[in-house]
């Protein structure tokens, strides 16, 4: 029987990032294999629990010139954030009514924890200061970064209408898979309401050192957002208006 | 701020819940329990109701009956017998006083049997799916990930792939990737895309080797329609797949998917509890006669099954529910990370899945599926039960092995890059 090359594993690899079994058959799974699953899954338990780092991130805005404001969602503690999405999609009255000064703008900028902080502290204010810049040559106006403990993405809607924003960036922590814990994920919506559908809204995920970059990040988020004010759409909607040929030739 | 939903608020009024619930009369159930004016599922329920086959337990109460199951006198066969006399109502209502060694004691002694080139379900054997999911679908990495189970022995239920995209072509090209390895390999078992059924019936139309129509189907007609899916599309399917000839006859043709949640998930579960609607779901699955049913159980998020308890428990009763009802069961054993259960949980459930006599549990590379992004069991978690309890596969597949060597001590296997080398896969 053939013994397999030097390569073999590399070549395997190069296919899936599937957990194959290179040790033995009809074994355990060996000591290595074991630990380095058990590490991944305590690497996405951490990114899950753990909540945005403020004086970091504060600092980090703020040197890249952002002013920001900081919101909870109804969902007041990670506990509760996690059995209750409901709750985390909800913004508090008095929530609401502390942003209502800042407006209008023309985009909200929210960043939130969702279910990987980590994700957050990585790239977050990273991109949100690419974006900005992107937005400032659009002459789009913004107001502060909104910080958002206990996120979902819903909770944007919330918070672009306190700010009187017609379209909202929502930047927060994806659910960590076992071999990426740290993915941004960011969604664009437009005239978001009180009930609006997933459909509606447009998705860049997989914003990470070893996946999508920031700016690439931000580029496709500013198409999305001119694209959106040009056809009045978003998510599902804006791509049929796409489709039906309302944008110019050169739009996204 | 606490749930105002249909949970109890405290341990007393669950119980007290419980005490009432015993006394209910199963003959109750059998009004239309749901109230919602036309829907399909709960005519379905009412047209599946057997009253020749409800006769020895129509004078109970859900308290009686959980007693007679328990019965050393009643006999598997007993509750075979009186499978469609029950409504799903009545199985989860029962399943709600019983606790999980009285789910395991009672779903043991039912056997459920189907077949295609494997036969499956049989007492004391445990079968799996192979699921060799890929991002981007890639047919070498589908299967090398294949090849790496069927090297540990998974794959007697099903070889299986979740598509990433739910193209026609991808469908197709997914057929053809797991027949080329099923038929090259002459591996006595089924090969199945979990694409739509409406990819499944253009895919067939198209001449696709489709060996299963698979489809999520959920308790109401709501639910189902979020999944896009009516029961005139899976009659359609199950017409259409019997009348490709690929199966011997009388074979099971159809695989079906559940879960706790996905009716709640949608707004669909009008106002029932997440398990009634889950096992009114087997109403559906049951009425095609499958060679296979799973709860994908832990995959729906903690806002449903918090933690690993309560995944384990919600496997249990799905499990029991099923095969009450005449179901040939099988459960995917997983979580996902932002729920509170770890490998050890499923360590757990598995363990008392396979003395409940599962019929097939769901095996990925490693019990991390980097598709789905979920984790499930490994191909050589389904090896420790093998080991631990002597729960064979499938006999046709168990042949298969000894044939090539696979599992036995003294046999070195080939690497996954020979055995891929020599597959002749269809061009990507």
């Amino acid at each position: 029987m053939k013994t397999p090359g030097p390569n073999f594993r590399d070549d395997m690899r190069a296919l899936t990032d599937a957990r194959l079994n290179f040790g033995p058959r009809g074994a355990a799974m060996t000591t290595k294999d074991a630990l380095g699953f058990a590490l991944d899954h305590a690497r996405a338990r951490e990114a899950v629990e753990a909540g945005l780092n403020l004086p970091e991130l504060t600092g980090a805005l703020t040197r890249l010139g952002l002013d920001h404001r900081v919101v909870t969602s109804a969902a007041a503690n990670r506990e509760t954030f996690i059995r209750r999405p409901d709750l985390g999609r909800r913004l508090p009255d008095g929530d609401a009514a502390s942003l209502a000064d800042l407006g209008p703008v023309d985009v909200a900028l929210v960043l939130g924890d969702g279910l990987s902080a980590m994700a957050v502290a990585l790239n977050g204010a990273a991109f949100m200061a690419a974006l900005a810049r992107r937005l400032r040559e659009l002459g789009l106006g913004f107001g502060p970064v909104i910080l958002a403990h206990q996120a979902r993405v819903a909770l944007g809607d919330g918070i672009a209408r306190a700010l009187g924003a017609q379209t909202v960036v929502m930047a927060l922590g994806e659910r960590p898979g076992l071999s990426a814990a740290d993915s941004l994920g960011v969604y664009v919506t437009h005239l978001p309401r009180t009930d609006t559908q997933d459909s509606a809204r447009n998705c860049i995920s997989n914003i990470r050192d070893a996946g999508i970059s920031v700016d690439d990040a931000a580029d496709q988020t500013a198409r999305l957002i001119t694209a959106m004010r040009v056809t009045g759409q978003s998510g599902v909607a804006l791509s049929q208006a796409i489709a039906a040929g309302a944008l110019p030739r050169s739009s996204p | 701020m606490p749930w105002r939903g249909l949970a109890a608020d405290g341990p007393l009024e669950r119980i007290a819940a419980q005490y009432c619930l015993a006394d209910v009369a199963l003959a109750d159930f059998l009004a239309d329990v749901m109230q919602v004016e036309g829907d399909g599922v709960t005519a379905l329920i009412l047209d599946q109701h057997d009253p020749a086959a409800f006769a020895p337990v129509a004078a109970m109460t859900v308290g009686d009956f959980r007693d007679w199951l328990l019965n050393p006198a009643t006999t598997g066969e007993d509750i075979a017998a009186i499978a469609w006399g029950l409504t799903p109502e009545m199985a989860a209502a029962v399943s709600k006083i019983m606790r999980a060694q009285d789910l395991i004691a009672v779903a043991a002694k039912i056997e459920v049997v189907t077949r295609f080139r494997s036969t499956l379900g049989l007492r004391g054997r445990l079968s799996t799916r192979n699921q060799p999911n890929h991002p981007t679908d890639d047919s070498r990495g589908i299967a090398v990930s294949a090849l790496d189970g069927l090297l540990m022995g998974a794959g007697d239920a099903v070889i299986g792939v979740n598509p990433a995209t739910d193209s026609l072509p991808d469908y197709i090209r997914i057929c053809e990737v797991l027949d080329a390895i099923r038929s090259q390999l002459a591996i006595p078992t089924q090969t199945c895309c979990l694409g739509h059924v409406t990819t499944a019936l253009a895919a067939m139309s198209a001449g696709a080797p489709v060996d299963l129509v698979f489809q999520s189907v959920a308790g109401s007609d709501k639910a189902n329609t979020g999944f896009g899916v009516t029961l005139a599309m899976l009659d359609e399917a199950a017409d259409a797949v019997a009348g490709l000839g690929r199966a011997p006859k009388g074979a099971n043709l159809m695989y079906f998917e559940t879960g706790q949640g996905a009716a709640l998930s949608a707004d669909a579960h009008h106002g029932m509890d997440q398990q009634t609607m889950e096992t009114r779901a087997y109403a559906v699955a049951r009425r095609y006669r499958p060679l296979l049913v799973n709860t994908v159980v832990g995959f729906i998020g903690p806002e449903y099954l918090a933690d690993g308890k309560q995944i384990i428990r919600a496997g249990l009763e799905d499990h029991f529910c099923g095969k009450l009802l005449g179901l040939p069961m099988g459960v995917d054993v997983c979580y996902t990370n932002h729920s509170y259960a770890d490998q050890e949980d499923m360590d757990i459930l598995l363990t008392a899945l396979a003395a409940a006599g599962v019929n097939f549990v769901i095996t990925v590379p490693g019990g991390d599926d980097i598709m789905l992004n979920y984790q499930a069991l490994s191909f050589h978690d389904a090896g420790f039960i093998r080991q631990t309890l002597g729960r064979p596969p499938a006999p046709e597949f168990e042949s298969w092995m000894a044939q090539h060597g696979i599992g036995a001590a003294d046999i070195s296997l080939p690497g996954l890059d020979v055995v891929l080398a020599q597959l002749r896969l269809p061009a990507a």
